[in-house]
């Protein structure tokens, strides 16, 4: 690791003051990518601003009936919370889908959001990679890409975010709440992240100056019929290869609203709103997910390692869509898909 | 060890280092004081400065479990953590849980059930495992191997690490087996 200096932020005012002060350095909450990140000399900040001492760490209900998760709340809490169990299944659900135990305890909300879209390139800093060094060419396209994108790319870029949580906070249409120096903002959360296009160094809408401080749900949790599905090379503790979420409003076998969000697939949780829009209205029948599966991969294209992801999306959704239907969703303990 | 402040040596105003930084944490049970860089990860805190090499050093990137502890009773990966950003707190290793020549029920059942085959996993394991029974979250065989995925065994020793935790789970101690603590 490069050396780097260490501070402390006193409240949410403060650390807005110090990143501001110092373009390169970089907050720290739970730490788990952007240390791994350090180790590899892919991020080199010159300081890191700790802000786990800041009071963010509630679960709080909002004026409209939805939560107010705290930015530093650990996702192991927020996946066990009574509420978020209750109300918001899918999203307690994609979070024990990620990581292990351990990481969990540590990763905090607003870090899932701001971990690297990444791929192994971009970690070997022996090769040419666009997103750690802008302009170097992507190693991928070309490469060995069975995890990459198929959905979203550009020619500078195929990198997958890997978050589980934030493929359910998509699907939830959940938003952000940063603060900066020109105060407090909301974001929704389809503009969070970003597409890699020719820029794809850069990850997030979020400004240099501004810290994330919740992740405000609406109330609408899809609580009866819903499912996260994770497909990966072993049963726990890797990266997706493709993972669906599923939120379903279902009423007389009809579905009134249809939410469906994917990750593994692109270089941000991938939603269609014109598959969410096929689904309304529809009968809840394989037919009728079938022609949601085939609208949200109609623009896929596969690199040649991961052109199986396709095939594999399109069975997913099927299988996802038809386990939130079904009210049995799948479960992340037992492995078995059913 | 304590690394005393006045030994750090002085630096070149174009190459200045950031200060060290003192820290005290309390490592089963007894407070350590340690002068330490910020880069200092937990995990080399505990097996450089302090002589505790129990906890293991495998990846060093938070894929493979061998450097689990428990901070302030949950567990971590002491590699992807800064030992600076964990002043005050209880940190329990490996070397903690015995309560004087009496193992601690998970390592008597390792040993019970032959959890193991090089030995290099099971100080993390066990400090997973124990944090495991803590969070309370397990109940059947699939969860304990869900919630403990986050610790790679390559002698492969699965089946007899879930045995032993399962069997520490349901009360039914090693301790009442004779084979217990050889």
């Amino acid at each position: 690791m490069n050396n780097f200096g260490y501070t402390r932020a006193s409240d949410v005012a403060d650390a807005v003051r110090q990143i501001a002060a110092d373009p390169a350095a970089k907050f720290i909450a739970g730490g788990t990518n952007l240390i791994d990140l350090m180790k590899e000399n892919v991020a080199r900040p010159s300081r890191l601003i700790d802000i786990t001492h800041l009071p963010l760490n509630k679960v709080e209900e909002t004026k409209d009936g939805g939560l107010r998760i705290g930015a530093l709340v650990p996702n192991s809490d927020l996946s066990y919370h009574p509420q978020i169990e209750a109300r918001y299944p899918l999203l307690a659900s994609a979070i024990l889908a990620g990581a292990s135990q351990q990481l969990r305890n540590m990763a905090s909300t607003g870090g899932n959001l701001l971990q690297r879209t990444r791929c192994f390139y971009f970690y070997d800093t022996t090769t040419p990679c666009n997103k750690r060094e802008p302009g170097s060419g992507c190693s991928a396209i070309e490469g060995i890409n069975r995890g990459h994108a198929i959905l979203g790319t550009s020619e500078h870029c195929i990198a997958t975010h890997p978050s589980d949580m934030c493929v359910a906070l998509a699907a939830l249409e959940a938003c952000v709440l940063a603060t900066g120096k020109d105060g407090e903002r909301s974001i929704k959360f389809a503009d969070f992240h970003r597409l890699p296009d020719d820029t794809p160094n850069i990850d997030t809408n979020l400004r240099s100056d501004e810290i994330i401080t919740a992740i405000e749900l609406p109330p609408k949790g899809f609580a009866a019929n819903y499912s996260y599905l994770k497909i990966r090379d072993r049963l726990s503790y890797a990266f997706a290869l493709v993972s669906i979420a599923v939120g379903l409003d279902i009423a007389d076998g009809t579905i009134k609203e249809a939410r469906l969000a994917l990750g593994g697939v692109a270089h941000k949780p991938w939603r269609n709103h014109e598959a969410e829009a096929q689904l309304s209205g529809a009968p809840a029948t394989r037919e009728t997910f079938m022609r949601a599966a085939e609208t949200v991969l109609r623009d896929a294209r596969g690199f040649g390692h991961n052109d199986f992801k396709i095939e594999l999306a399109r069975r997913g959704i099927l299988r996802t869509l038809t386990q939130a239907a079904r009210g049995t969703p799948q479960s992340q303990a037992d492995k078995r898909i059913k | 060890m304590v690394q005393a402040s006045s030994a750090v040596p002085k630096q070149s105003k174009k190459f200045s280092a950031p200060a060290k930084m003192t820290v005290s944490l309390q490592v089963n049970g007894v407070k350590r004081t340690l002068t330490i860089a910020p880069w200092t990860t937990l995990l080399d805190a505990l097996r450089l400065y302090l002589d505790l090499t129990g906890t293991k050093k495998g990846c060093d990137h938070g894929q493979c479990g061998a450097c689990t502890v428990l901070v302030d009773g949950r567990r971590i990966y002491s590699c992807l953590t800064l030992a600076v950003m964990k002043d005050g707190a209880q940190v329990t290793t490996i070397e903690g849980l015995a309560q004087g020549s009496t193992l601690h029920p998970l390592q008597q059942a390792f040993m019970k059930h032959d959890a193991f085959q090089c030995g290099y996993c099971t100080p993390g394991q066990i400090c997973s495992a124990a944090g495991l029974i803590a969070e309370g979250k397990a109940h059947t065989a699939d969860e304990i191997r869900e919630l403990m995925s986050g610790n790679i065994c390559r002698c492969g020793a699965y089946p007899n690490i879930v045995a032993a935790i399962e069997e520490v789970m349901s009360g039914k101690g090693a301790e009442k087996s004779g084979e217990a603590g050889r």
